[in-house]
């Protein structure tokens, strides 16, 4: 199959991101003449167990942990149902969570279905947010309680970008005997993280969200945090997660996660000079435009412009004719029919909720790409506008 | 992604009849900001009830504007009489067809073709009628009880699919259910084994048939109660299932086999069904 992706102007990097080559050449070999199981007795097994020690290695270097507070899991959704449901059944007693409303669907709709998946009743606080995506931190103060089990808070938002201050939410937690658990799947290799300084005691990361390929999570669990399996089974990862490993893309992840290291300053000086460029470009030459999400606590690859009076996936098919991929918080497109929850949280309004159209960028973006979207850009708002009965040019 | 025929592509990258008639003798505006799509269509309708001019303007996606689009092409040159038999699904039809989905988009076009008809008479609209049913999208139940019967449908989710009702806050949705069982039970509608469905099927249609009807209407029945159920085997008019979860060590089983899903798959599929437990 041929994808032309050389044609492609990928701005959708939250959504998944290109698999870095370094990290295919790193998973080859286990696709291939590697394909002993590292379980096994003889050598030709018990090479690929070192290949997977090595990546733990390296994930743990990028998270500031040890490698053996590594749990190699599936994907982003099984760490972060791994961790809240480790700490349920580790305190059955404590029987409340708080989270926000602005968690990804892996959060989210674990803790809406809480009581169905344990047999226990459960109370859920979602903590509201500001208008620009940020949280109060009285609010969350007041809402950790004596019979909280765990909090769950992203430490970026997948739509906005913004950062939640989970260093010192994990503090807060700890001094009363909570657990906390990040999902940071949008953080880590974005942003500095050194876990062996702080109190978070689970963080869930996704290897596709940073060049590494689909089908690989890792959750990170402190040493000395309760833990409790989730998918029970055979010994692999010190019986903490059964299933024989996914040996190619965990090598894959570890290569990932060393060059994200490497790369963690080109990504937040030139990517983010890009995405400020697009921004600064878009919002000034577009009018009725405005930037959803807190401007500067904020990753430095995201951008969510919101287009007032026109509807986001009408904009995405027409950014689609120039191969331009980016993502929308409308209705149309966000599977259900009303608008992002992450937006609507934030009070946006739903004049401008529709039209809100997410870039995520990568270190793989140049300024050619940018200049060419600002310049297809304005053009096609203002032709959805024309026909737009809420639209009165002014 | 969703699956746009080309002729819903064309009609949204280049949409025909954009903007207002100039001096419209019949508006019609529907849908809000709020909920995502709003069409507003004017019409210039000349002495002998003949609708020489249509335009539309649209906030919405490209399937909204598509079948705005469309909808002004199909209406120019008739009579009003003859665009007031106009369907949502003809409006489908036309553009070979619209994701389920998406259904509701076509539904808003014939929505305002309606209300431009009724603005060139002067009435009120009877939609305007009825009790609010979902109050996200400002539903009413008049309107839900028409695209059951218009479009026999057999679902919550096809009402929402077509109506929009029940796909936000999903509170109304045990509304929507009473409402669909009080207006299939009236048998106003036609039973759906009727029409476009062959007395003789091949095995294989009626497996794609059977496991539709399963997903649809009877799995979701069953999850309720814990229990579940799956496809075996289909042999002549003999299908076999398997019951599982809580129906296993339910005492009732073999009656739900019997009255419920055997029925329900002689209603929508063959009525010469015999619905078999596989052992």
């Amino acid at each position: 199959m041929n994808c032309d992706a050389d044609k492609v102007i990928y701005m959708d990097n939250n959504a998944t991101t290109r698999v870095a080559p370094e990290v295919v050449d790193a998973m080859l070999p286990f696709l291939t003449d590697c394909y002993g199981n590292p379980s096994s007795m003889y050598n030709f097994g018990g090479q690929v167990g070192t290949a997977i020690s090595q990546a733990r290695g390296k994930v743990a270097e990028l998270l500031g942990a040890e490698s053996s507070e590594i749990i190699f899991t599936s994907c982003g959704t099984e760490s972060d149902s791994t961790a809240i449901l480790s700490a349920l059944q580790a305190f059955p007693e404590k029987r409340h969570i708080v989270t926000t409303r602005v968690e990804h669907p892996a959060v989210k709709n674990l803790c809406e279905n809480l009581d169905r998946l344990t047999g226990h009743k459960h109370r859920v606080t979602r903590l509201q947010v500001e208008s620009d995506g940020t949280l109060d931190m009285e609010r969350y103060e007041e809402a950790l309680a004596d019979d909280t089990a765990i909090v769950s808070v992203m430490w970026a938002n997948n739509e906005t970008g913004v950062i939640f201050p989970v260093e010192k939410m994990a503090a807060m937690a700890k001094e009363r005997g909570i657990l906390f658990h990040t999902d940071a799947v949008q953080a880590v290799g974005k942003i500095p993280i050194n876990l062996g300084k702080l109190d978070i005691d689970f963080l869930s990361l996704s290897g596709h969200k940073l060049h590494a390929p689909k089908g690989v999570g890792v959750l990170y669990v402190k040493r000395g945090t309760p833990y409790v399996p989730f998918l029970a089974g055979g010994h692999q990862e010190e019986g903490r997660r059964g299933g024989t490993e996914n040996v190619a893309s965990i090598v894959g992840l570890g290569k990932a996660c060393e060059l994200a290291g490497k790369m963690m300053g080109e990504e937040n000086s030139r990517v983010k000079a890009l995405r400020d460029r697009l921004e600064e470009g878009l919002l000034a030459s577009v009018p009725k435009s405005m930037l959803n999400g807190h401007k500067t606590d904020r990753l430095p690859n995201t951008s969510n412009i919101s287009f007032e009076f026109v509807e986001g996936e009408a904009i995405l098919l027409h950014m689609n004719i120039y191969n331009i991929c980016a993502s929308s918080g409308s209705a149309c497109t966000s599977g259900s029919l009303e608008p992002s929850h992450v937006l609507r949280a934030m009070g946006v309004p739903f004049t401008a909720a529709h039209g809100s159209i997410r870039f995520s960028l990568s270190i793989y973006n140049t300024e050619a790409e940018v200049d060419f979207v600002l310049e297809k850009m304005p053009p096609i708002i203002a032709e959805l506008r024309e026909m737009s009965p809420f639209w009165k040019a002014e | 992604m969703w699956e746009y025929t080309d002729k819903v592509q064309q009609h949204f990258l280049h949409p025909h009849n954009v903007g207002e008639v100039e001096k419209p003798n019949g508006t019609g505006e529907v849908g809000s900001l709020a909920c995502g799509d709003a069409l507003k269509l004017t019409l210039k309708i000349d002495k002998d009830e003949r609708i020489v001019d249509a335009k539309f303007k649209t906030f919405g996606c490209a399937s909204a504007i598509a079948s705005s689009s469309a909808l002004t092409m199909m209406v120019t040159g008739m009579t009003v009489s003859e665009a007031e038999k106009i369907t949502n699904e003809d409006i489908a039809d036309y553009l070979g067809g619209l994701p389920k989905e998406k259904m509701h988009c076509s539904v808003m076009g014939r929505e305002a073709l309606e209300a431009a008809i009724a603005d060139y008479r002067g009435v009120m609209l009877p939609m305007a009628e009825g009790e609010v049913v979902c109050e996200c999208f400002g539903v009413t139940d008049l309107e839900v009880i028409r695209a059951i019967r218009e479009s026999n449908l057999r679902s919550v989710e096809e009402i929402t699919n077509f109506t929009k009702a029940g796909g936000g806050c999903g509170k109304c949705e045990d509304r929507l259910r009473e409402i669909l069982h009080a207006t299939v039970s009236e048998g106003t509608v036609t039973p759906v084994q009727i029409v476009g469905h062959p007395k003789r099927m091949t095995t294989l249609q009626k497996i794609k048939k059977i496991e539709e009807v399963l997903e649809r209407e009877i799995k979701p029945v069953l999850r309720k109660d814990g229990g579940d159920i799956e496809l075996v085997d289909v042999d002549g008019d003999f299908v076999m299932v398997s019951l599982r979860g809580a129906c296993t060590s339910c005492a009732k089983s073999q009656t739900t086999l019997k009255e419920y899903v055997e029925k329900k798959l002689r209603e929508l599929v063959l009525e010469t069904l015999i619905v078999e437990e596989a052992k």
